[in-house]
């Protein structure tokens, strides 16, 4: 399910995949539609794909593949914060 | 983070798949987990640890605090249709109860297979009673459910 990837010069980045988030005319429309977004309980999950690490590995991780199970995304703060 | 993977085995036992994310790069992801987070966790990071550089995720689950460019703590739980069943957002120094999050997803896999048919009530843990949602429940509560059951 996850695309590996092998590690360049530039820093990995990824993409938001809702309908909110596709390209538009400029860059700062979609930035400014992407701030008014709210989620709603009940409502469809944003998807995107994102650069990730597990196990010595880095891949490109997509949320609408793992339809059909059960997800628990966490966003935190930043790596080596303490809580 | 490292709460998270303690409960993993447990989340992984309910079919459950976990992602984290934060603004710091997949390398940097890598050195936490090489440096820190392996010696809090046996055997490592369970789960893939993602990268929202540049927030727009963060931005999309409402999570992203642009004045300091991170995000905050929050967490959503997505059943198999792809739709956010629950979810929770704090500020960075509190941090969470992941029980409580299995708790949750317990609750609504329980609804889930029920079709609707159940409901948990305040405070239920898995193995308690669950209502059965009807006419006949309407100003019967009481007699099937007390607020101790909830503790």
């Amino acid at each position: 399910m996850p695309t590996p990837f092998k590690a360049g010069c530039e820093r990995p980045s990824g993409t938001t995949l809702a309908p909110t988030a596709v390209k538009t005319e400029s860059a700062e429309v979609e930035k400014k539609e992407a701030k008014q977004s709210m989620i709603k309980v009940g409502a469809p999950a944003p998807d995107f794909e994102l650069p990730g690490y597990l196990n010595g590995q880095f891949s490109n991780y997509k949320l609408s593949e793992y339809r059909g199970k059960w997800v628990f995304v966490c966003f935190y703060p930043g790596d080596f914060t303490f809580v | 983070m490292s709460a998270v993977a303690d409960e993993f085995p447990e989340l992984q036992k309910l079919g459950v798949e976990v992602l984290s994310i934060s603004v710091d790069s997949v390398f940097v992801h890598k050195m936490w987990e090489d440096h820190e987070l392996s010696k809090m966790v046996k055997g490592g990071i369970p789960y893939p640890m993602l990268s929202d550089q540049n927030g727009n995720v963060g931005r999309l689950y409402g999570v992203y605090n642009e004045d300091a460019g991170v995000q905050m703590r929050g967490r959503f739980i997505i059943d198999p249709d792809g739709n956010v069943q629950a979810y929770e957002v704090m500020t960075p120094p509190v941090g969470r109860n992941v029980a409580e999050s299995r708790r949750q997803i317990q609750a609504f896999q329980l609804v889930r297979a029920s079709k609707g048919t159940e409901a948990t009530p305040a405070g239920w843990q898995p193995g308690r009673a669950t209502l059965k949602p009807g006419p006949d429940l309407v100003g019967n509560v009481w007699k099937v459910w007390k607020v101790e059951d909830g503790k």
